[in-house]
């Protein structure tokens, strides 16, 4: 890999934290406790439960955020503001620009994931006094959510590339909200005739499949997860977000700067 | 071999949020600049300057032509380790101090770790950046982001460098500094291609001017032959404000400014004249052949064609 991709990346994710992103985990952490505090002292059986869910959904809603906030910019505030003349004037090529910035995204998503995985299993033992076998579902949880904000972040960038922050933002949550739902789709897909099915269908496989990688209620349920599905899901996330940061690729390579 | 070779490079900007109608920002341009030179790119607002900085960047896309930069297709991006740009009013990550700025700058121009320090410092001397550690670029002023932009130009020290309005954001020291860096520039042996609508910058600097007016290229060529000694004239300058009746007998034409006279007359007079303030006992000041201002030249290569493009506008609404 060029040493000007994690030279952005690493750009990327300086500027996040001086933009006091991971304060998010503030926030979180109040959240998180709050819960656990709560549901300790109501205490029906039902802590873990209830902890697990919370937290990991929090964990998600929050990387989401994070990732489309950030990520629908990463492109169209260089081009607005005019700091990517002084980049592409040395020899960065523009594809390494946007790898550079979607590693970069995605590192800061990791590492706030970490902080947040810390967190939700502090919670845990808080309220559950220790760990089980079961616990590492939640790990496989955290995986899928990671490989969540993967497609986010390529999909807030490939927006980016063309659009203004308002409208990827509104693609973007469009996406993240529908691509929920995939399984849905694909039933409904399923029941419709003749143009609209095969228009539906197409639809319904188009958009990111979220709901195949939300583990978070099985996790919650300590129901077990099948080591095909991880592979399954890692393989999807991966093809899906080089699809996206391709496209995004194909558009900013044509693409005349302000 | 040429430091730029500009062949026929267009441009033509689609505008309009709608119904999109062509513009023309550039017509085709053919223009080449020799190594080791100061090129000036003059012409008013709106030229077409920037757009063609922009297209040698790769930063817009030429609606045709090309371009040879070092002796590479203008598109190759290794050539761009060893060329440094100034945009127009730069604008940088203002979350960076500057040194932060030129690191992460130098990283991506593949200048040596060991060096890059070292390197930083030197320029950040070099443009009078000063003071400045642990400052974010958000709190520069307009003046210190030029400078910042100058820096950032030839941190990597490049062999060719493309200024773009260089000197705007300045005040009348900066814009000195910045004048006498381009010409350490060119006794480093770098070539320096830098675009005004200042003429007095460029008179003072350029061993080339090109002109461009809406787009189009109006004339090339050295300062010296473009101010060239209008054709038999000289000015002869003298102390007081007497002028002898022998004097405008020669034709001059002469004017009175604070304590001194400025007459100008044919050169074949010029013999006449000195024996004319002597018999007087004037004091002579000086005696020059007297040069068309670049700003005249200027001036004149805008004209002609203003009314030709007006002529034109008319033609094509009819
Ligand atoms: N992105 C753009 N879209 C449409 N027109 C543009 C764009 N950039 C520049 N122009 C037009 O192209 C012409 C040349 O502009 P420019 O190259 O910036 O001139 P200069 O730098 O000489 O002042 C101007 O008429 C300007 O309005
Ligand atoms: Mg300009």
């Amino acid at each position: 890999m060029s040493p000007r991709i994690i030279q952005i990346a690493a750009n990327t994710f300086r500027e996040a934290v001086r933009d006091r992103v991971l304060y998010n985990l503030i926030a979180f952490a109040l959240l998180l406790s709050g819960a656990a505090i709560f549901v300790g002292q109501i205490s029906i059986d039902i802590e873990r439960l209830v902890v697990v869910d919370l937290g990991l959904t929090a964990v998600s809603l929050f990387g989401v955020v994070i990732a489309i906030f950030i990520g629908i910019g990463l492109v169209s505030k260089e081009i607005e503001k005019r700091t990517l003349y002084t980049v592409l004037s040395r020899p960065v090529r523009r594809w390494e620009f946007i790898v550079g910035k979607f590693f970069g995204l995605a590192g800061t998503l990791v590492v706030n994931t970490f902080f947040m995985a810390i967190g939700v299993f502090g919670a845990l033992f808080y309220v559950a006094h220790k760990f089980s076998k079961p616990d590492a579902l939640i790990l496989v949880a955290l995986y899928f959510i990671v490989l969540e904000f993967l497609i986010i972040c390529s999909l807030a960038l490939l927006f980016s590339s063309f659009s203004s922050p308002l409208l990827s933002a509104v693609f973007a949550f469009s996406l993240f909200v529908i691509g929920s739902f995939a399984e849905d789709l694909r039933g409904f897909a399923g029941l419709a005739h003749g143009v609209t099915r095969w228009f539906a269908t197409a639809a319904a496989y188009l958009v990111p499949n979220f709901s195949a990688l939300n583990v978070i209620s099985a996790a919650a349920h300590e129901q077990p997860l099948s080591s095909q599905l991880i592979l399954h899901n890692t393989l999807y996330a991966l093809f899906y977000t080089a699809m996206a940061l391709s496209g995004a690729v194909l558009i900013f390579e044509r693409r005349n700067l302000k | 071999m040429a430091a730029i070779e500009i062949l026929g490079l267009e441009k033509t900007y689609m505008v309009g949020f709608w119904r999109k109608r062509p513009k023309r920002a550039l017509q085709p341009l053919h223009l080449t600049v020799e190594e080791g030179e100061i090129f000036g790119f003059l012409g008013p607002n709106g030229a077409g300057k920037t757009t063609t900085l922009k297209m040698l960047m790769g930063l817009v896309f030429p609606t045709s032509g090309t371009a040879r930069i070092l002796g590479h297709e203008w598109t190759d991006p290794e050539i761009k380790a060893q060329i440094g740009f100034l945009p127009e009013q730069p604008y940088f990550y203002d979350y960076l101090t500057a040194h932060e700025l030129l690191d992460y700058y130098g990283q991506l121009s593949g200048v040596p770790a060991k060096d890059r320090k070292r390197r930083v410092e030197e320029v950040l001397q070099r443009v009078g950046l000063t003071d400045i550690q642990g400052v974010q670029l958000r709190k520069f002023s307009k003046g210190m982001l030029q400078r910042a932009g100058i820096a950032q130009a030839i941190l990597h020290n490049p062999k060719l460098v493309f200024f773009d309005e260089p000197m705007s954001g300045l005040d009348p020291l900066g814009r000195r500094e910045v004048r006498d860096l381009m010409e350490q520039l060119k006794q480093e042996g770098k070539t320096v291609f830098f675009s005004t609508h200042i003429l007095s910058d460029a008179e003072a600097l350029c061993d080339r001017v090109a002109i461009i007016y809406k787009g189009e290229l109006r004339g090339v060529g050295a300062v010296e032959d473009l101010t060239s000694t209008v054709q038999g004239k000289v000015e002869v300058v003298w102390q007081g404000t007497q002028i002898p009746a022998s004097m405008k007998a020669l034709g001059a034409e002469c004017h009175v400014t604070g304590d001194t006279v400025r007459a100008v007359l044919a050169e074949n007079q010029q013999d006449a004249a000195i024996d004319a303030l002597r018999r007087e006992h004037i004091r002579l000041i000086a005696i020059t052949p007297l040069r068309t201002s670049l700003e005249a030249y200027f001036v004149e290569k805008l004209q002609p064609s203003q009314a030709a493009s007006a002529g034109k506008t008319v033609g094509t609404a009819v």
